[in-house]
């Protein structure tokens, strides 16, 4: 296995340039979320107007791989409906979920793709995962907030 | 005496994998477990091939034979640590251990030594493995007790100025480990034992990252209670040792309930066999124990000495090593006085996660993240380190590849040389 399927420049990018970085004061909803078996932490700040995400930001620490993934995943989001973002959350969950067989839908998922060699190493999976999982748990709570 | 590592190395039928597209597996993590042996593994297997049997029931040869193995194993443990044969509880982990001892004191009434009541103390210290700590914090919730804690310094090593106050005569327990699993330290166990039996408290031994890979005699310790689990000191997986001296184990209550550890039961009421078969309720991980045994005669073949003077010849390399990488923090003391063979270090702007990843990659197989010591890392403040630790199978070699791979891998992540 070639390391670099797994640390690709787009995610060391991220990494070091990370985008929506630094919580907003204004949110809907703000989620605590952590890896317990490796001590990753992320906030998230989320708000919606209508339907429509209207800001994602955080602030964590953790490894390239979690802290580039909430990078990505903050700017793919933004401005998307909540239905348009499902279906991003699902592309993404299935590409992690792949075993290293699936590459990833571009359209879909843009930069995200960068992230399919992460699903070759199964405990690397979760660290991808942290800002998505945080992602619905907010969003969820302003779902039911509304309902 | 001088180990001779490549016939060690063959006596692991690990060590002939390849790794990460047929690199040589380094491993760097016998902290978390260890490696095995064929005599190890062939012990655990011929106890299911030829000797397969509840022990302590049966009137059939296999069932002597399979109690003959299991009991011989105690009687290794127990030569192993200088302790009475009885004394010698087989758990399925060090966690079960601390576990029984945490809920069997958690249960002693009014009237046993072991009783607990609110405003007693416990003391821990906060270089704890959460096995050690997560327990009595939370028998100090259920029985109102006080938990309190030796602070660890700048060093590594735990401030004992407050020994006096923080030990006081309402102690009842002191547990702390006997090396942190983390930064490698040994801990001064004369003085704090001292101080606790000073004021008729028990002292309680994690022994997890010691009795692997040095000598431990618990007659010479002035202790009261160890625990050890064997996949760290070679052997299986599903086995523990707790040790209690024996008037101790005599008075404390059981945990587990069940078969092999009554004397008579009625439909009311139970009594309860003798030490140590009172705390083996069920019947126990027999193949893992025996395991367990043949794991402890190959490390007293080896020679626990040699075993540990080998281990802090390495360290001294490996911290040597590390100390020449600029922009890396090594977490313990940096001295090999007092440590055992577990380094932890941080390297500016790689996440350890990455930096193990990237050592995964070069086949060389460490630890990342909080190593089940979340307060101790608060207190170092880092959320997660990069842990080496080193066994009898480690040779100078390994310790150059990882110090090569560290300084490959600022190179890949593109943080300063």
């Amino acid at each position: 296995m070639n390391l670099d399927h797994l640390y690709q420049e787009v995610i060391l990018d991220h990494y070091k340039h990370p985008q929506n970085k630094g919580l907003s004061v204004a949110k809907d909803v703000q989620v605590h979320h952590l890896n317990p078996s490796c001590g990753d932490e992320l906030t998230l700040n989320l708000s919606m107007i209508e339907g429509i995400v209207s800001a994602v930001t955080w602030e964590g620490v953790g490894c390239s791989i979690s802290m580039a993934s909430a990078s990505v995943m903050s700017g793919l989001l933004l401005g998307k409906s909540t239905d348009q973002a499902q279906i991003i959350f699902d592309s993404f969950l299935t590409l992690m979920q792949s075993k290293g067989t699936q590459s990833g839908d571009e359209e879909v998922l843009e930069d995200a793709v960068a992230f399919s060699g992460v699903s070759k190493y199964p405990a690397r999976i979760k660290c991808a995962l942290l800002a998505w999982m945080a992602y619905k748990d907010a969003a969820l709570q302003i779902a039911n907030r509304t309902a | 005496m001088t180990l001779n590592i490549s016939a060690i190395k063959k006596d692991f039928p690990i060590f002939e994998r390849s790794i990460r597209d047929g690199r040589k597996l380094i491993y760097l993590d016998s902290g978390a477990t260890s490696q095995k042996p064929n005599v190890v593994i062939d012990a655990e297997g011929d106890f299911y091939r030829f000797r397969n049997a509840a022990v302590h029931r049966g009137a059939h040869q296999l069932a002597e034979e399979a109690t003959d193995a299991y009991e011989g194993a105690r009687a290794i443990v127990a030569h192993f640590l200088h302790a009475d044969v009885d004394e010698i509880v087989f758990t399925k982990s060090a966690t079960e251990s601390l576990n029984l001892l945490c809920y069997a004191i958690g249960s002693a009434p009014l009237g046993n030594i072991f009783h607990l009541q609110a405003g007693d103390r416990i003391v821990v210290t906060e270089m704890e493995h959460h096995a050690n700590l997560v327990p009595w914090q939370q028998l100090a919730k259920r029985t109102g007790c006080e938990l309190v804690w030796f602070d660890v310094d700048s060093n590594g090593r735990l401030d004992l100025s407050n020994i006096d106050s923080l030990i006081n005569d309402r102690t009842k327990i002191v547990a702390l480990t006997h090396q942190s699993n983390v930064l490698g330290t040994i801990n001064p166990l004369s003085e704090i034992s001292k101080r606790t039996h000073e004021v008729g408290g028990l002292l309680v031994l994690d022994a997890c990252q010691s009795v692997p890979h040095m000598a431990v005699d618990v007659t010479g310790l002035d202790i009261d209670f160890l625990a050890f689990s064997g996949h760290k000191a070679l052997g299986p997986t599903g086995v523990g040792v707790l040790w209690g001296r024996s008037e101790l184990l005599g008075q404390l209550p059981p945990f587990l309930f069940g078969g092999s550890m009554i004397e008579t039961v009625t439909m009311t009421d139970s009594t309860w066999a003798p030490a140590p078969r009172k705390f083996e309720a069920g019947v126990p991980n027999m193949a893992q124990a025996v395991g367990l045994g043949a794991a402890l005669q190959y490390l007293t073949k080896i020679g626990l000495d040699n075993i540990h003077e080998h281990e802090i010849s390495l360290t001294g390399d490996l911290i040597a090593g590390l100390q020449d990488i600029s922009h890396l923090k090594i977490f313990g003391p940096t001295d090999l006085h007092s440590r055992g063979g577990v380094v932890s270090f941080a390297v500016d702007g790689i996440h350890p996660h990455d930096l193990g990843q990237y050592l995964d990659s070069q086949g060389i197989a460490v630890r990342t993240g909080h190593h089940c010591a979340w307060p101790l890392n608060r207190k170092l403040g880092v959320a997660a380190t990069t842990r080496a630790s080193v066994y009898l199978y480690n040779e100078k070699s390994d310790i150059d590849a990882l110090i090569n791979g560290v300084i490959a891998a600022k190179n890949y992540f593109g943080v300063k040389a």
